[in-house]
């Protein structure tokens, strides 16, 4: 790991603060994604998808009952895996 | 070999190969009765998760709900997974850093406060209780019938052996067990489904059978459609509830996963802050298995009652008495009346059963040109679709054995990690955080033991008189959930301005106005008939009692943020230890709070 200077405490803290802010950032973008599918293609918007079949009925009923599901875990796939990435760039990760 | 006697020997074996396990791994000391010493591997864990999670309300309940209201109840299938991502997000990564044994621990030390801990141990025991009797309801279901006995019965039995097996051992052999138990369950929910998607469609995976064609070339959805409009139910892919309460249905059961203690107890077992993340996704996945193939289950069965009710198609004739009484196919309809839960009667006397919607205007006048009387199947308890649903569709003797085991295992294992965090509540959190901390081990299990005696009398008592099918009480725990401890773990990571008396006023608004709510619509403390309004007819405006958790949540968010303004500012020490927690390095293996 980096060498410990004598300002290594105000480098930590900026650090820890670039990466959390970072981090709040990727949580955004993946809740609003998770919003979308679920509370939006699969309840709200669900009327605007009845022109698009899927299987005997319409998109809005397989992202109800299938397609949010598969998103949601590539969501969260998605998210370990970048954070993982993100800990190693801002030197926090676990060794 | 007669069905009893397979079932019997299904339900048997894997009954031993959980204790086997539990005996082999049984746990020696207080950090392995409560997180297996931490050297869990995160696919191992969320298999187990995955187990711990799906209960009697996944494998028993759910399909059948789905299949008897269709489209609307697509809740339970959104709600029940979207939870995992505020999960993996939110609070995973940030509670296995800060490396303590418990939820109402985190609590305890972020909000500098033993009120604090002590209402956070309240509202888990009120959540962890509720959901423990949907489970038993579960229990008594799946002992009901494969003893062949009333569920009363059932539900004694079935508590005796869940209390039995979960005092066995802690988290370390339940960890084990669990994994095995993922594994009969998912194959028992699987094969089933495999069969009857291959019989009418064709196609060997549920999840897609369901979008495809049956033999004629129509859509299976279409099919069924057709088939209930004709017979006076709604229509299953239409949506018919209100879109608000759907919506605060959905994010109830999501942020009510992200707040049930079982299942964050969890990731406080992995070794590291990255495998807390990795675990959520690997959780999900075994889920999901489950969840993607519980939606064709659901409308493939209804297919399948409807159309065995309707032998020669919904204008021809009804299905008769005598079919009923002696067919092989009907066989299971005289088995399930014996649990209580199923039953039909000749009310015009004409020797047939005619199943339909009576309350259905178009209907009833086809019923007085034809001579019905009303619908004559006059009960089919939803909780036992999954469970019959092999013999609906005529599957062989084994597969039925196989789906009895399942069911037992789903509601046992869930059973087994309520009482486990319920006990870890008591004995924990409650005596040896605050009543009598000098307390040694050997009498913190002891106490860990009691509690979940109690706990199992309490839920045995409600589970005679639920509130609902099994997954619309499940719903209510989470519902609790939603509004007490997720908004008081959340706001502890992402903000450093709520503080101890904001968090404690937050917890006890939201806990209260749910309760308070839930009582009004189901009876206070689930007594049946004393409640003053129904979901039918809810006191605000569309939404139904298993919704207000999601506005509980949202009022304990805005008394936390008005009380935390109007009182003393949150430590130094305190905006420290927020800081470290959002940081994964230096997550060192966890220590005992005291």
């Amino acid at each position: 790991m980096a060498d410990q200077t004598t300002n290594a405490t105000t480098d930590v803290g900026e650090e820890a603060s670039a990466y959390w802010s970072t981090n709040i950032r990727i949580i955004k973008i993946c809740l609003v994604i998770w919003a979308l599918v679920s509370f939006g293609f699969g309840i709200v918007f669900r009327p605007l998808l009845t022109s698009i079949p899927v299987g005997g009925t319409d998109l809005g009923f397989w992202f109800a009952q299938q397609g949010s599901i598969l998103v949601f875990l590539a969501l969260i796939f998605f998210y370990a895996l970048r954070m993982n990435k993100l800990d190693r760039e801002h030197g926090v990760d676990e060794e | 070999m007669d069905q009893f006697t397979l079932n019997l020997l299904f339900v048997g074996a894997s009954f031993a190969l959980y204790i086997g396990i539990a005996v082999w791994a049984r746990a020696g000391s207080t950090s392995e009765f409560y997180a297996a010493g931490r050297g869990v591997h995160p696919v191992t864990n969320g298999m187990a998760t995955a187990a711990d999670w799906m209960s009697a309300a996944s494998f028993i309940s759910m399909a059948g709900l789905i299949a008897f209201t269709g489209y609307d109840n697509s809740s339970f299938l959104m709600g029940w997974t979207g939870g995992y991502v505020l999960l993996a997000l939110l609070l995973a990564p940030y509670l296995r850093k800060f490396g303590k044994f418990t939820v109402s621990e985190f609590i305890g030390d972020r909000f500098y406060s033993k009120t604090a801990r002590l209402v956070a141990v309240i509202c888990l025991l009120v959540a962890s209780i509720t959901y423990v009797i949907g489970q038993m309801q579960g229990v008594g279901i799946a002992f009901g019938r494969f003893l062949e006995i009333d569920t009363t019965y059932g539900l004694l039995i079935g508590s005796c052996v869940v209390f039995a097996y979960a005092v066995f051992g802690g988290m370390k052999g339940v960890t084990y067990t669990q994994v095995a138990q993922y594994c009969v369950l998912i194959t028992a929910y699987t094969i089933p489904a495999v069969f009857i998607s291959l019989q009418l469609t064709g196609n060997p995976i549920p999840a897609i059978g369901m979008f495809s064609s049956t033999e004629s070339g129509e859509p299976l959805l279409v099919k069924l459609d057709q088939i209930v409009r004709d017979l006076g139910f709604a229509e299953y892919t239409a949506a018919h509830g209100s879109t608000i309460n759907m919506v605060l249905f959905t994010l109830s059961l999501m942020i009510g996963t992200a707040g049930l203690p079982h299942v964050i107890m969890r990731f406080f077992t992995v070794p590291k802050v990255s495998d807390a993340r990795w675990s959520a996704g690997w959780t999900l996945v075994f889920i999901a298995l489950l969840y993607l193939t519980a939606p064709a289950v659901g409308s493939m069965a209804r297919l399948n009652i409807s159309e065995l009710m309707w032998p020669n198609g919904t204008s021809g004739e009804a299905v008769s008495v005598e079919q009923i009484e002696s067919a092989p196919e009907y066989a299971w309809m005289a088995t399930w009346q014996k649990t209580g839960l199923l039953d039909w009667e000749d009310k015009n006397g004409d020797g047939k059963i005619q199943y339909y919607n009576d309350a259905n205007e178009e209907l009833q006048a086809k019923a007085a040109a034809n001579g019905w009387e009303g619908n004559e199947l006059t009960k089919f308890n939803r909780d036992i679709l999954v469970l019959a649903n092999p013999e609906i569709a005529s599957l062989p003797g084994w597969v039925i054995g196989l789906v009895a085991a399942g069911g037992l295992a789903a509601a046992l294992s869930t059973a087994a990690g309520l009482l486990l965090a319920i006990s870890s509540a008591v004995s924990h959190d409650l005596l040896k955080g605050q009543l009598t901390p000098n307390m040694s081990e050997k009498s913190e299990l002891m106490a860990a033991r009691l509690s979940m005696a109690a706990a199992i009398v309490v839920a045995v008592l409600l589970g005679l008189n639920p509130p609902g099918f099994a997954a619309q009480t499940v719903a209510l725990a989470f519902g609790l959930a939603a509004a007490s401890i997720f908004p008081a773990l959340m706001m502890g990571i992402f903000s450093t301005r709520i503080n101890n008396a904001g968090a404690v006023a937050g917890m006890l608004a939201g806990l209260t106005v749910t309760l308070v709510y839930i009582f009004l619509h189901k009876g206070w403390f689930f007594i049946p008939d004393t409640n003053l309004y129904t979901d039918a007819d809810p006191l605000l405006g569309p939404i139904k009692s298993t919704s207000f958790g999601a506005i509980g949540a949202a009022v304990n968010f805005a008394v936390a943020y008005v009380v935390s303004g109007q009182t003393k500012e949150t430590p130094q020490h305190i905006k420290d230890l927020v800081e470290s927690v959002r940081i994964p390095r230096g997550a060192g293996a966890a220590v005992d709070g005291h």
